[in-house]
Parts: structure tokens; C-alpha cells; sequence
């Protein structure tokens, strides 16, 4: 009954243009009187509020933004993006050798005391040495003085040449035998052309000045030079027709090459050769500025920003209404109990509400978010923990509401008469008294979705929320813990945080807007 | 008024005991391989004790070796005697901690709690006497942007422009690098230099529900039959405003600004962890991430002490200041 009389208290009586020669009506006839029902009015005053209407198309374009704009945008949600860069890389150290190097059989044959001695022996111009340790050994010189290099023998045995050329073998962990070397330096020094060693046979000529050695097949299988090439870096293997052009370069003095399309920088310090390579490498697309590819830009882990706004929009939005969802599935019920029955269940149920109201939401998800960070748990598991834990935990403001109206309803006339009807009691709660909490109970909803969204993006933001891979508002903004990313890439985090200013003073709107539609006082 | 009292405490020791028994549970069931494996990082750092003696000190404080609910009596009877255990991050007992930094917490809260009440409570009032005019547009646009500006978000905006780029103020922290050089004044100075972006940010998220606060509990006096009466007796309509209506206004705020005072110890956790403020909040932002049970659980249980001690002094005052209330 209290619904019907607040309808005649509140239609509205507006007076329609009566055209003069039609027939006079009586003052309260029905053509006379338009009639307003209670939600139209609430809709009239509604939509007469200036920021009610701002905050519903903040909402309306976030929800087109959110939900539309992630299947319009072409790229997905944790898409990476790459790019391609020119790199310039330390390559390769050259050093011209000018120095004895010594190939030894193995490293006790010819100890580096004995290499001692070889080297006053030589200065002196002897041919034989004795170590201290009682060895004698024997030095044989190869070729012409200035170039020479010499063979040493121990007691007879070949165990070390010593030489200032540097042989590259083509293929990668070839390495010359000792006997090898032997031959070739004798055969270089004589300017033979074909010498063995090994028992094979190998030929020694000349490729474009270099000195190169070819197995009895003919394939290339050495080159001599006093260039030493270094790999920079990554031990790769540089082959050695990239040294000889190297070389080439260092001796025309030229400061770039190209070399199999890579381009190579020369620098010349002191005795030495520093090469770099402008390699183009292919890396994730990191902060990239504003671009008609990405109109926001990328983030820290080359994706997409506005795309992940939209994704992030979608996650934030979805956690506000389930999580609005299940407090106000709990609140209802138990303050629909709590108010229609009233004595020691209200009681109790009034303690409960007392209990969880008490208990600190913020440093319980905190905790929980460290222990299943701790625990490693599915991304996608945590956000409906998270979505559980802030329901069960936010109910009591709803409770209380829906309890406070029930029990002024409760004495109201048309409850007396649903009693008198005999209407079942949860029929009675759930169908007569529940719908009179609806207005109330939108509005707290309305706002309600704001707070869980500004507790959610809190929560994702200092990483105990929404989790990567999934985008959360609050996790894009994350990344300005990074002092640098706050100062220098904009565009990563305030898109974001406005993102969440607005749709939360959208949410706050709408609910202010409706709190004052569903006001019966409000006489504007 | 006395039995009243003496009834809600009897209220709040049961309300307590229940959060206390729940907090204490979710604890619990926090898997215990966690608790395990917390022990056993905890132990291996360097100086720490040894890993049985961890478990040992867990099961003594916590009793995690007996059932749920023996275990919460364990608990409790150390707990009402102050004693919280030693906090696993920090190497002290909690309560040495605690009383540490507590105090920079309350500095934070009342500093802004003073400010935010003579910027709202006025603002509200305005806009409640010039309802509908533009202030009052203003004022209610300003409160909902505050309630709806999510705290680190504002918090690095106003990072970016005071530190960054205006470098006013220093980014984190509560002292500056020559803190210790400075005389007693100085370093006053230095603290307060770098309360102030905390401070304004705490003001401008929460004088919003005050202002609307406000506003609705004017407008509902302005409303009223005194202040018509008052009106149609020909009282100056400064003097309506100042003091018949503006005294009927204290009524509420009286009762919810002294609801919010123990509210003032609580901390601000995400304003202190983004500025690096070792109050209360920051300090147990960094226990609950890091698995320190024991601080964790001292600081709910601190939290819901003061929810309770707020929502308590405020139903006091109430009774105190409105006569209306105490005959019933």
C-alpha cells in the first residue's frame, strides 16, 4: 500500500494544450493528466543531473573501450612486439704479431723456463741450450734473419715452433700438427711449392698476397699471416676469409668494410685494431614513443599499451561486477534474515557483520597475495581468489543497509498484509521487502564497483593482485617503481591511472546522481 | 550511560576475540610449507638462527604443533600480555618495533586528519548553504575526484612534478642525505619537508567523503523546522548559518572526527610504502610481503583494535554530545 500512495503523491500533474474547438474536459479527466510512474520520475530526475549524465558516458565509453576496443584492436593482449636495430657490437680485436709464438707439443715437453733460456740462446746467437733441469736441447733456425722462426728439438724430438706467423685454419678447431708447421715453415722459408708432412703431401701458394696451404684434394686449409684475430664476445668463429679482408683493410688503412653484408667498423689503438659490427639485430620492442603503429606506445615488455588499457579495462571491469556481485548476494541474504526476523538471529547475524567489519581487508589480501606469490600460483587462479576474498570481505556494508530499510518496511502496512495473506516467509523477505531496498541497494552497488576497482588496481599495482600476463590498470601503472620509466615514458602509466580516475568518477557519479533520483524529497 | 559503556566493551572484548580466533586461522591455513619455507630462508641468512630453532620459536609463539583452536589460546594468552613474538623481518620483538615507528605514523595521520578537517568541514558548509550554485558544483566535482583518484596514482603524480621535475622535494624517504649534520631545528625542518607530498597526498584522497559528510548533514539542518523557525523569527541569516545551523552540524562531525582518531595510529600503508615513510604502514607493507607472520599478525589484530576503539568512541560521543540521544 505504501508503494501506491507515494505513486498518487507523486505523479505529477501537467496540463496539455487543449485545441479550443475540441470538447471540454472535465479537470481530472485522463486525457488531462499525464502520469508518471515512480521509476519514470526517478529517470526524469536522473537524467536532469548534469554529472549523473557526465558519469554515465564515462562508464558507457570505458565499457566501449574495454569490451569493443579488445576485439577492434589488431593486436592481442600479451602480444610481444619486435623491432629491428643497428647494434654496433664490439667484434673482433686485431693485433699485428711481432713477437715469437710458440706452437709447443704439449705444455711439459717444453716448460716456459726452458722458453727462457731459448730466448737468451737466440739473442746470444747460440744453437743449443741445456734447462735446468738437465735437458739439452737444440734449435734449428728456419729462413731468412728478420723473419726466421726456429724449430726447437729436444734430445731429437720436435717439441716446439717458435714463430711470428699466425695460421688460420679455414675450418673451425682445426688445428696443425707439429710436424705440420715444421714442413710449412721449411717450405716457406725455401719458397717451395709442395711439401709433406704427415705423410701427405700439401701445396703452398699465394691467394691475393696471402700465404695459403691446400691439402692434396685442393681445398684451402691454412692461411699464414702475422695478423692475430680475436673474437670479441660470444667466442663465434670468424672465418678466415673475414680476416683476410680484415687484414686487408688494416693494411689499405681503410676505416669500414663491408664484409657479407654486414657492415665493419675499424679503429685503430696504438698497435691494435678494435672492429665493430653494425649488426641489425631483431630485439622486443621496448618504450617505444607514441606511433601510428602504436597509438600509446609500447610497454616494458613490448606490448601494445592502449591494447593492454583495453584488456586491463576489461579485467577491472569484470572484478568490479563479480565482486559487487557476491557482497551483494551475501548482504542481501543476510540482512534480509537479520531484518525481518530480528531477536537472536539478528542478533548473531548483527555480530558476524560486527566480526568482518573488523577485520583489516587491505593487510589480509596483502598477506595472501605474498603467500601465493610464495606458492607460485596460475595467474588466472589468483584473480578469482582475489575476486573471492574482497566479496566475503566487503559484505557487511551491505548487510547493515539492507537490514536498516527492512526493518522500518517491516512495520509498514502492506507487510501486514502479506501476512494476512498468508504469503510464505521467504516470499515475503525476497519478493515485498527486498525490491523496496533496490533503490538503496543500487546506489551503494554503483559506488561500491569504484571502490573495488580502486582496491583491485592497488592491489595489482603493488603486485599482489592481477598478475602478469593478464593487463590490470593497476599493473600498467606498476611499472613507475622504475624511477626512470616514471620520468621518461609517460605514456606507459598515465593513460592508465586516468583510465581508473575516470571510470571510478564515473562510477561515483552515477551513484550520486541516483541517490539523489531515488530521494523522494528531492523536489528538483 | 555507564552500563552502556561497560556493555559495548563487553561487545568489543567478544567482537575481538573473534577476529583474533579468524585472523589467526587464515594464518593457519596458510599452507605450511610456506611457514616452512619462510623458516628455512629466514634461517639461512646470515646471523639468523637455525632453522629448528625458527620452528621451535614458531611452535612456542604460535603453536603450531597443537590444534587450531589450542593453538589461538596459546596465542592469545601471550598476546594479552603485549607479547607478539619476534618479528621475522626486523629481528626484534614486534612490540620494540611497533613502538619505533608508530609515532611517524601518527605525525603523518594527524598532520593530515588537521589539515583535511579545516579544508573540508568549511567547503562542506559552503556548499550546503549555497546549494545547487556553482561551489557547490565545484565542491561536490572535488570530493568525488578525490574519492575516486586511486592513492599511487596520485601519489606518482605528484612525485613527477614536486620531485622530478621541479625537485622541491626529495622522492622517497623521511630524512635528507645531511640529516645527521643538521641541529635540532634542521633536522624538524627535514622531516617536515618530507611530510609534505604524504601529506598532501592523504588530504586530497580523503577530504572528499568529509566534505559530502558535511554537506549532507548541513543541508539536513538547513532543512529542518528550528532553522525556519529561526527564519521566519527574522534571525540574521549569518547568524542562522553560524549558529543555530553550524551548531547542529558539529552534532555528527563531532561524533565521526572522534571516531577517526584512532584511525590516526593506523597508518597510511600504500602512502607510506610509496614515500618510503617508515611508519607503521610501510614497515608492515614490508613484514606482510616478506612472510613476517608474527608482525602481520600483531598488525590486523592492531588494525581491528582501532576499527573498534573508532566505531566505539564515536557511539560514546554521539550520546555525549547530542542530549536527544541520551534520554533514550
Amino acid at each position: 500500500m505504501a508503494k501506491k500512495k507515494e505513486v498518487l503523491e507523486e505523479t505529477t500533474v501537467e496540463t496539455v494544450e487543449t485545441p479550443e474547438k475540441e470538447e471540454q474536459l472535465a479537470l481530472d479527466d485522463e486525457r488531462r493528466i499525464k502520469v508518471l510512474s515512480p521509476s519514470m520520475l526517478v529517470w526524469k530526475r536522473f537524467i536532469r543531473n548534469k554529472l549523473a549524465i557526465v558519469g554515465s558516458i564515462f562508464i558507457i565509453a570505458m565499457f566501449v573501450f574495454a569490451f569493443i576496443g579488445g576485439i577492434v584492436s589488431p593486436y592481442g593482449e600479451s602480444e610481444v612486439f619486435r623491432k629491428y636495430t643497428d647494434l654496433t657490437k664490439d667484434y673482433a680485436g686485431i693485433t699485428q704479431n711481432t713477437e715469437l709464438r710458440y706452437s709447443d707439443l704439449s705444455a711439459t715437453d717444453f716448460p716456459s723456463i726452458a722458453k727462457a733460456k731459448f730466448v737468451m740462446a737466440i739473442n746470444k746467437g747460440e744453437e743449443n741450450f741445456k734447462s735446468d733441469d738437465g735437458s739439452s736441447y737444440t734449435i734449428e733456425t728456419i729462413g731468412e734473419k728478420g723473419e726466421e722462426s726456429y724449430a726447437i728439438f729436444r734430445e731429437g724430438t720436435l717439441v716446439s715452433i717458435a714463430s711470428k706467423l699466425i695460421y688460420d685454419a679455414v675450418e673451425e678447431g682445426y688445428v696443425p700438427t707439429l710436424d705440420f708447421r715444421y714442413a710449412a715453415e721449411k717450405a716457406k722459408a725455401a719458397g717451395e711449392e709442395n711439401f709433406t708432412a704427415d705423410g701427405e703431401t700439401y701445396k703452398l701458394a699465394k691467394v691475393e698476397d696471402d700465404d695459403v696451404i691446400f691439402d692434396s684434394k685442393g681445398n684451402e686449409l691454412i692461411y699464414i699471416s702475422d695478423f692475430i684475430v680475436n673474437p670479441i664476445g660470444d667466442s663465434e668463429f670468424i672465418p678466415v676469409e673475414q680476416k683476410a679482408a680484415l687484414k686487408e683493410a688494416i693494411e689499405k688503412n681503410e676505416e669500414k668494410i663491408t664484409y657479407d653484408g654486414v657492415d665493419y667498423k675499424i679503429k685503430r689503438e696504438n698497435l691494435q685494431w678494435l672492429v665493430k659490427s653494425g649488426q641489425e639485430a631483431y630485439v622486443i620492442d621496448t618504450y617505444s614513443s607514441p606511433s601510428k603503429a602504436h597509438w600509446l606506445g609500447t610497454d616494458g615488455n613490448g606490448m601494445d599499451v592502449l591494447t593492454r588499457l583495453m584488456y586491463g579495462g576489461r579485467v577491472s571491469l569484470l572484478i568490479g561486477f563479480i565482486v559487487v556481485a557476491i557482497e551483494t548476494i551475501i548482504g542481501v541474504i543476510l540482512g534480509g534474515i537479520s531484518g525481518y526476523f530480528s531477536g537472536w538471529v539478528d542478533n548473531i547475524i548483527m555480530r558476524i557483520v560486527d566480526i568482518f567489519n573488523c577485520i583489516p581487508t587491505t593487510p589480509l589480501i596483502i598477506i595472501l597475495g605474498a603467500m601465493m606469490d610464495a606458492m607460485r600460483v596460475d595467474p588466472t587462479l589468483r584473480m578469482i581468489y582475489l575476486m573471492i576474498t574482497l566479496g566475503v570481505l566487503s559484505w557487511p556494508g551491505t548487510a547493515r543497509l539492507v537490514r536498516g530499510q527492512i526493518l522500518s518496511l517491516r512495520e509498514q502496512e502492506f507487510m501486514t498484509a502479506t501476512e494476512a495473506t498468508g504469503i510464505s516467509v521467504s516470499r515475503r523477505i525476497f519478493k515485498h521487502l527486498v525490491p523496496n531496498v533496490i533503490p538503496q541497494l543500487i546506489v551503494i552497488c554503483t559506488m561500491g564497483l569504484g571502490d573495488v576497482i580502486i582496491t583491485e588496481s592497488t592491489l595489482s599495482f603493488l603486485g599482489l593482485g592481477v598478475k602478469f600476463p593478464f593487463a590490470s590498470w593497476g599493473n600498467i601503472i606498476n611499472a613507475v617503481s622504475n624511477v626512470y620509466v616514471m620520468t621518461n615514458y609517460l605514456f606507459v602509466w598515465i593513460p592508465a591511472g586516468f583510465c581508473i580516475l575516470i571510470t571510478v568518477l564515473g562510477f561515483n557519479f552515477i551513484g550520486d546522481g541516483l541517490r539523489d533520483a531515488f530521494d523522494p524529497k528531492m523536489k528538483r | 550511560m555507564g552500563k552502556f559503556i561497560v556493555k559495548r566493551l563487553l561487545q568489543c572484548v567478544l567482537i575481538l576475540f573473534f577476529v583474533a580466533l579468524i585472523i589467526y586461522a587464515v594464518m593457519r591455513c596458510l599452507p605450511t610449507s610456506y611457514v616452512e619455507s619462510i623458516a628455512r630462508q629466514r634461517s639461512s641468512l646470515p646471523g639468523s638462527k637455525s632453522y629448528t630453532e625458527w620452528l621451535a620459536q614458531l611452535n612456542a609463539v604460535y603453536g603450531l604443533d597443537v590444534g587450531i583452536f589450542r593453538g589461538f589460546l596459546k596465542w592469545l594468552a601471550s598476546a594479552v600480555r603485549l607479547d607478539f613474538g619476534d618479528s621475522w623481518q626486523y629481528n626484534v620483538p614486534v612490540m620494540e618495533k611497533f613502538k619505533d615507528v608508530i609515532w611517524y605514523s601518527f605525525a603523518l595521520g594527524a598532520v593530515s586528519f588537521f589539515f583535511e578537517l579545516i579544508i573540508s568541514i568549511p567547503a562542506g558548509i559552503i556548499a550546503a548553504v549555497k546549494q545547487y550554485s556553482k561551489i557547490d558544483y565545484a565542491v561536490t566535482v572535488i570530493a568525488l575526484i578525490g574519492v575516486s583518484l586511486p592513492t599511487f596514482f596520485f601519489a606518482t603524480i605528484l612525485k613527477l612534478v614536486f620531485s622530478i621535475k621541479l625537485g622541491w622535494f626529495d622522492l622517497y624517504g623521511m630524512v635528507g642525505r645531511y640529516h645527521e649534520q643538521l641541529s635540532a631545528w634542521g633536522q624538524f625542518g627535514d622531516i617536515a619537508k618530507h611530510f609534505v607530498l604524504p601529506t598532501c597526498t592523504i588530504v586530497i584522497i580523503s577530504i572528499g567523503s568529509m566534505m559530502r559528510y558535511t554537506r549532507t548533514n548541513m543541508l539536513e539542518v538547513l532543512n529542518s523546522d528550528y532553522i525556519r523557525t529561526a527564519r521566519a523569527k527574522g534571525v540574521a541569516e549569518n547568524k542562522v548559518i553560524s549558529y543555530h545551523a553550524f551548531r547542529n552540524t558539529l552534532i555528527p562531525i563531532v561524533t565521526i572526527v572522534g571516531g577517526s582518531i584512532p584511525g590516526l595510529f593506523s597508518g597510511a600503508l600504500i602512502t607510506e610504502t610509496l614515500f618510503q615513510i617508515p611508519g607503521i604502514g610501510y614497515i608492515s607493507y614490508q613484514a606482510m610481503v616478506g612472510g613476517d607472520i608474527p608482525f602481520s599478525m600483531f598488525y590486523m589484530i592492531f588494525m581491528a583494535v582501532l576499527t573498534l576503539l573508532g566505531t566505539l568512541i564515536a557511539d560514546i560521543l554521539y550520546a555525549v554530545v547530542d542530549p536527544r540521544v541520551r534520554v533514550n
